[in-house]
């Protein structure tokens, strides 16, 4: 190194000066970053690529599982064919359906009201009633479904004792007033009839809270200058909410309406512990993700319930897109 | 510089690997054995009677839940990755994965297991056995089928054991009694009657719902009359209309309301353990009505094919199932029913069962499991069962036509059993 060299540039300041970045080239780890970052995809690629690839591989096969991996037998798209025209598949899809209007449009029009009503009329004690509604959103569906099935217990149910507690209340001796509105006996919620009601309610009873956060997280980026403005062109309450809090929450509309109906489809665990996995009698409360479990470990096939995920995917994303076209934004 | 690094890194690493081949050639043999509730407990209680006889051997119990297991071990399978060295297996898998060709034939050698297949109830072996002869699960416990009543009920009621267990005419007209008198249904669900009576008048090698020759067998006459009996139980109002395992149906148990309840012999150690723990001495067991034989649930041990240490399970294994002593505790303690023949003769089958107020029915229960007739198990046969009873719930709900259903069925389970 000559002297005039080191007098321009310090050889102490040139060190103290290398980045950490300057630092690693320098000594050859150019792969260091990749490295770094390689946990993401070695894990995405094993749990979440791979999976993926080999149950569509899987879903024009035979395959009983517990005879290894050589058993496999190719059959092209008989497992499809047989899925579309199978009268268990459809009538799961049907449930599922059922279940996802009856306790999803509830979600949506409770959440946003009440997201107003939270909005507007609590001031300091907004955080604590806004946890209380998101507790059923994190709670254990396990622990959810068992008391929901204890409280829709047919004989000691606490659900069954309101009912039939307002349907026998007499006046006047022996005039029941509300018999016609409610029940005079126990009804046995497992019937068919009634299992669909039974699990659309506990659903329901478990997103709405979640529903009601998203709309208030985006009532709080609405422009506070609208509603006075609003004020003072003498705009009541109920036209405030309904020509500009409901305008400017449609793409939080779109986005928990999507959550919804994809939530809804894949729905397992509720229905699953409420029907004891069985799916219940005559199958009424049996979900398309149950009936692809159910083929896969009860029946161990395992082909066609890849299959069913397929269908049950193209479904998801045709419901996906037309909730798009419906609620999207228009370009 | 660099390359002294990467010497000095290789020559780490292959220390680390010396020292840790040294001291696993000096370490036991670890023993996974994999299980589920509460059929481990017989391998929890064994392990420190094993140690003793085998000091050399370190035993790692894994447990999950019934459902959970089963899945676990069938992915295993699928895989032949995470595979225990002993896997236990309940009746209701035991056909499909003795057919898979997973598991170590143990007729073969080294095990040759055909020496031992005498020793145990004779309906247990070949529901372990495979399709080409192999036999892929040794049985431990077993479950007899029996049914079990409140005494004071029926003497409130005025009616017999032998009432119930004469014919089924008589059963229901037990049971009309029993509610006209007492108020308490004689049978949780119609539903138990129809899986009594379809299992009812079957020998060797015939299957519920198959034949050995795979033709589906549930449009005849054992049928027919198991939806008739279930529908006329249902229209006598006997029948309390719960399932298996729900609140009610514990509720019921616990309250009396339900009188009678037909199941392995197993239930009751439930009924005395949790369920009704309370009515210690009011039940009573008899055999099922209509001289039917038939068999709840069981347990086996089987050692996969990829097993890391085959020698070794097989030694555990026949220390768990043809051990007498084993099998007598696992029986005291845990309710097991041994199917280990030599354990059925011990005098501990002459106890009374203070629960059953004093009755010797250990006996019964044995004289049951020497008949039930060894029965083909069919990969299908849980799609069967489903269909079977939607079936049935549509002759009992909606008053559907049984020779209908049953053809309806029989189309249904056909197009279902495809392959």
């Amino acid at each position: 190194m000559s002297s005039v060299e080191s007098a321009v540039r310090p050889p102490v300041t040139k060190i103290r000066k290398r980045t950490l970045k300057q630092r690693l080239n320098a000594s050859g780890y150019k792969w260091a970053p990749y490295l770094f970052v390689s946990p993401f995809f070695v894990i995405f690629a094993v749990f979440g690529l791979f999976p993926l690839l080999f149950s569509l591989f899987l879903s024009f096969h035979y395959w009983e599982p517990a005879s290894g991996l050589a058993a496999m037998e190719w059959v092209g798209i008989e497992n499809f064919t047989f899925t579309l025209t199978d009268d268990w598949f459809q009538k799961s899809v049907f449930n599922t359906m059922w279940i996802a209007l009856a306790a999803g449009i509830p979600q949506h029009v409770v959440a946003i009201p009440l997201a107003y009503f939270l909005h507007t009329s609590f001031k300091r004690s907004r955080n604590t009633v806004i946890g209380m509604y998101f507790l059923p959103f994190i709670t254990s569906s396990v622990a959810i479904s068992l008391v929901f099935t204890t409280l829709f217990s047919r004989d000691f149910g606490m659900i069954n004792m309101l009912f039939t507690s307002a349907g026998n209340w007499t006046i006047f001796g022996d005039i029941q007033p509300l018999s016609w509105l409610f029940p005079t006996a126990n009804i046995d919620w497992n019937r068919p009839e009634y299992t669909k009601t039974m699990i659309a309610f506990v659903v329901f009873w478990r997103y709405v809270g979640w529903n009601t956060v998203l709309y208030l997280s985006a009532m709080q980026t609405i422009p506070k200058d609208l509603y006075e403005a609003a004020t003072v062109d003498g705009a009541k309450r109920w036209q405030q909410f309904w020509y500009i809090t409901v305008p400017m929450l449609k793409p939080m509309m779109f986005f928990a309406v999507t959550l919804t109906i994809i939530g809804n489809l894949q729905l397992f665990e509720e229905p699953f512990i409420i029907t004891g996995g069985s799916g219940g009698l005559e199958q009424a409360g049996k979900t398309a993700a149950m009936h692809m479990y159910i083929t896969a470990f009860v029946e161990g096939d395992f082909g066609t319930a890849s299959a069913v995920s397929w269908i049950l995917f193209a479904l998801i994303a045709f419901l996906t897109w037309g909730n798009n076209k419906l609620l999207g934004e228009k370009k | 510089m660099f390359n002294k690094k990467k010497i000095g890194t290789v020559a780490l690493a292959l220390g680390a690997t010396l020292a840790l081949t040294a001291t696993s050639a000096f370490a036991k043999t670890t023993l996974t054995v994999a299980s589920f509730p509460s059929f481990d407990l017989a391998v929890q209680s064994a392990i420190p009677l094993y140690k003793k006889l085998h000091p050399e051997v370190e035993i790692k119990l894994v447990s999950l839940a019934y459902g959970d297991h089963h899945n676990a071990m069938t992915t295993a399978l699928a895989t032949g990755g995470n595979l225990p060295d002993v896997m236990g297996i309940e009746y209701g898998y035991i056909g499909r994965f003795a057919s898979s060709g997973g598991l170590e034939d143990l007729r073969a050698a080294p095990y040759s297991a055909a020496q031992y297949e005498k020793l145990f109830s004779k309906f247990t072996v070949p529901l372990a056995t495979g399709g080409t002869g192999t036999l892929a699960a040794i049985p431990a416990d077993i479950g007899p089928g029996a049914l079990f009543y409140r005494e004071d009920i029926f003497t409130k009621a005025g009616v017999t054991q032998e009432d119930l267990i004469k014919d089924w005419d008589s059963f229901i007209a037990a049971g009309k009694k029993i509610k006209e008198t007492t108020g308490s249904y004689l049978v949780a669900s119609a539903v138990d009657i129809k899986d009594v009576v379809i299992r009812s008048g079957l020998e060797d090698g015939q299957g519920i719902y198959f034949d050995s020759d795979n033709n589906i067998t549930v449009n005849n006459d054992r049928f027919k009359e198991a939806f008739r009996l279930a529908k006329a139980v249902r229209d006598a109002g006997i029948d309390a209309q719960v399932g298996a395992w729900s609140s009610e149906w514990t509720e019921g148990l616990r309250r009396g309301t339900i009188a009678s309840q037909m199941m392995g012999a197993w239930l009751g150690g439930h009924l005395n353990n949790w369920i009704a723990p309370d009515s210690k001495g009011l039940w009573r067991a008899a055999a099922l009505p209509g001289g039917t034989y038939a068999s709840w649930g069981g347990s086996f041990y089987a050692i996969p094919k990829k097993a890391q240490n085959k020698a070794e399970a097989w030694e555990f294994i026949k220390f768990m199932t043809m051990n007498k002593e084993m099998q007598i505790a696992a029986f005291r303690d845990l309710d097991a029913f041994p199917a280990l023949i030599e354990a059925q003769n011990d005098d501990f089958i002459n106890q009374p069962i203070p629960y059953l107020g004093g009755q010797v029915a250990r006996v019964e229960w044995k004289k049951s499991a020497d008949r039930i007739p060894a029965l083909d198990v069919h990969k299908h046969d849980p799609v069967a069962e489903q269909i079977i009873n939607d079936a049935l719930e549509g002759v009992l709900e909606r008053d559907e036509n049984i020779d209908a259903a049953l053809a309806e069925a029989e189309k249904q389970i056909k197009r279902r059993a495809r392959r």
